[in-house]
């Protein structure tokens, strides 16, 4: 057998072109991955490098203004609090009661399964289609043409209500059944149950779901943009019948200014925007690590 | 034999405990009835959305035909002579959409193949997380993003003259962007339910990672695949501040990605922004345009979903 110094055999180099193959689309998988993390970086440099020379205190504390460098978001930020602050206290016993309904209470009857569907269905409605509801039932029904604080927190509610359904029943059905079993062979209705087992079980879970759910409605602009439809705002709202501004309105309308210099503007709102929504997001992610103990099955 | 003061205890104590069961039940049924009408509220809001966009644009097919609506390709209803061809809007709407779908379907399918059948497990756990950001992301700030940093790159790389400062490329490429963490999430889902045994197979007939990947696990979580990228597909449709921000307000029939057009979803925006009078033909358009763009992303959801349920029955 002496054939090692002869030419490669054709399956030989079959293999080499094979792991040839290989080793080249690693590296095309690996470039995707980078690719989108570049891309997250590419804007989070583009934002920072824009803004940061416009973001001082005065930029927190003044309004909106026709000269950029007076300019502030002190309107908007207080609107976002107004919108997220009433949003929150909508959306909490509505999203929370219909996952304690759909998972605790309901039987799987022909309703419920269409309750279920139909809540998987508006999680995809684009946010515009909520924006003409929020305009057409809350403004002109609602409101005789006022487009104030309530009206946006009740648009923005029924937006992230899907949102928070799914992943407040994604929290209950975590709670292992024997827990539950072990209270209804004490005697306990359903309603003890849930009151005192599940929904102490499932509360770090929902809050995660809902705080995540919160910051969309922070970082949302098309529905409010149809709502509010205001672009100069600078006056904190006082009421909910108030009219409002909301920061990422705000950042579109600098945007939109045909001069360059509110561009800088923009990019610094966009910063109070994203630290905004990293910190609401740090917070979720910190509360599932915190009470995600595993319960011994 | 009891005496009649132990007798009369335990009646007293008998008609406490179905006192507190009396009250429990009904407390029990009035949470029941509250809870119940927390989930009927998801259905009015369906009802509540059908009812306004059909009301709102029946007014408008009053004066247009559907007809003429669908299948005209002039959109001009701020102008006179008015023309109300919605297909240039759908025909901005889709060019954005189809980037973005190249765009995710390239960088999430690669992603999705890296995490799932060559990333260790820390890897991972630390890449998945940090894509996801990306989804999280405000879309103003993604439409900030295609305006001020995609947008001269392209200039650059084509040429003032050619790529307009208000285009569908860079609105789209972005949005791409955007949608990469849902495409490469769910169609990773669909490649880790594929059964070890199929990968153990084609290892032990010699077969390389990447052959295993292509060969093996992509055609077996191929419907996951194709669900994510119609979900994902769909999102860019319904997508607003981007195409608003960056691809500019011209209704402009056309397959040049170059050129400026206007999406659907931002012309609602820009009528909604204007001054143009409630209840005129005009205002009824956003409405019709709505209305359009509610049946495109549902009927692509139904499918999406649909797609999904019949892959988890393959395996499940």
């Amino acid at each position: 057998m002496n054939n090692t110094n002869s030419a490669p055999t054709k399956r030989q180099r079959l293999h080499t072109v094979r792991v040839l193959r290989d080793r080249i689309f690693v590296v095309g998988f690996v470039l995707a991955v980078v690719a989108g993390m570049l891309g997250l970086v590419a804007l989070l440099v583009d934002v920072l490098v824009d803004g940061l020379p416009f973001l001082n205190w005065n930029f927190l504390s003044s309004y909106a203004s026709r000269k950029p460098l007076e300019s502030g978001i002190l309107a908007p930020l207080a609107g976002t609090v107004w919108i997220v602050g009433m949003t929150a206290l909508l959306t909490i016993p509505i999203g929370v009661g219909t996952a304690i309904y759909l998972e605790e209470f309901a039987s799987k009857n022909r309703l419920n399964r269409l309750i279920e569907l139909n809540i998987a269905n508006l999680a995809g409605v684009p946010s515009v289609i909520y924006g003409l509801l929020g305009l057409a039932v809350f403004v002109q029904f609602l409101f005789n043409g006022s487009r104030n604080v309530t009206a946006g927190a009740l648009t923005m509610t029924l937006l992230i209500l899907p949102i928070v359904v799914i992943a407040s029943q994604e929290a209950i059905k975590a709670v292992p059944s024997n827990y539950r079993d072990a209270a209804y062979a004490m005697g306990a209705n359903r309603w003890q149950v849930v009151k005192s087992i599940v929904l102490p079980q499932a509360l770090p879970g929902m809050m995660s779901g809902i705080i995540l759910a919160l910051s969309r409605a922070i970082g949302e602009s098309a529905p409010i943009l149809i709502i509010s439809s205001l672009v100069w705002v600078t006056f904190v709202p006082a009421s909910p019948d108030s009219k409002f501004t909301v920061l990422p309105l705000q950042i579109f309308t600098w945007i939109s200014q045909p001069q360059h210099a509110f561009r800088g503007i923009a990019a610094a709102g966009i910063i109070v925007l994203l630290v905004v929504l990293l910190s609401m997001n740090g917070v979720a992610i910190w509360i599932r690590s915190k009470y995600q103990s595993r319960p011994e099955q | 034999m009891a005496t009649d003061t132990e007798i009369d205890t335990n009646l007293a104590q008998l008609e406490r405990v179905a006192r507190r069961r009396r009250r429990q039940h009904a407390e029990q049924l009035v949470v029941t009835w509250l809870l119940r009408t927390a989930a009927l509220i998801s259905i009015f809001t369906t009802v509540g959305i059908v009812i306004i966009l059909v009301a709102q644009s029946a007014g408008f097919f009053a004066e247009v035909s559907v007809w003429k609506f669908l299948t005209g390709t002039e959109w001009a209803p701020l102008f006179s002579p008015q023309e109300f061809g919605v297909l240039s809007l759908v025909g901005g709407t889709l060019l954005v959409a189809v980037i973005a779908g190249i765009v995710s379907l390239t960088l999430g399918l690669g992603a999705a193949v890296f995490l799932s059948e060559y990333a260790p497990e820390k890897l991972r756990k630390i890449l998945k997380p940090i894509l996801e950001v990306l989804a999280g992301i405000p879309t103003v700030v993604y439409g900030y993003f295609a305006l001020t940093f995609v947008t001269p790159i392209l200039q650059d790389i084509f040429g003032d003259d050619r790529v307009i400062v208000f285009n569908a490329l860079s609105a789209g490429i972005v949005m791409g962007l955007m949608i990469m963490p849902m495409v490469s999430t769910l169609s990773e889902d669909a490649m880790v339910a594929v059964p070890r045994s199929l990968r153990d197979a084609a290892y032990a007939l010699g077969a390389t990672r990447f052959e295993v990947s292509t060969k093996v696990v992509i055609p077996s979580a191929l419907s996951g695949i194709v669900a994510s990228f119609i979900l994902a597909v769909s999102r860019a449709i319904g997508e607003t501040m981007i195409v608003k921000i960056a691809a500019g307000a011209t209704p402009n029939l056309t397959l040049n990605p170059f050129e400026s057009i206007q999406a659907m979803t931002a012309y609602i925006v820009q009528v909604s922004l204007g001054e143009t009078p409630q209840g005129s033909l005009e205002y009824k358009t956003i409405f019709a345009v709505g209305l359009l763009l509610f049946a495109m992303t549902l009927a692509m959801n139904i499918i999406g979903r649909w797609v999904i349920s019949r892959f988890r029955q393959q395996y499940e």
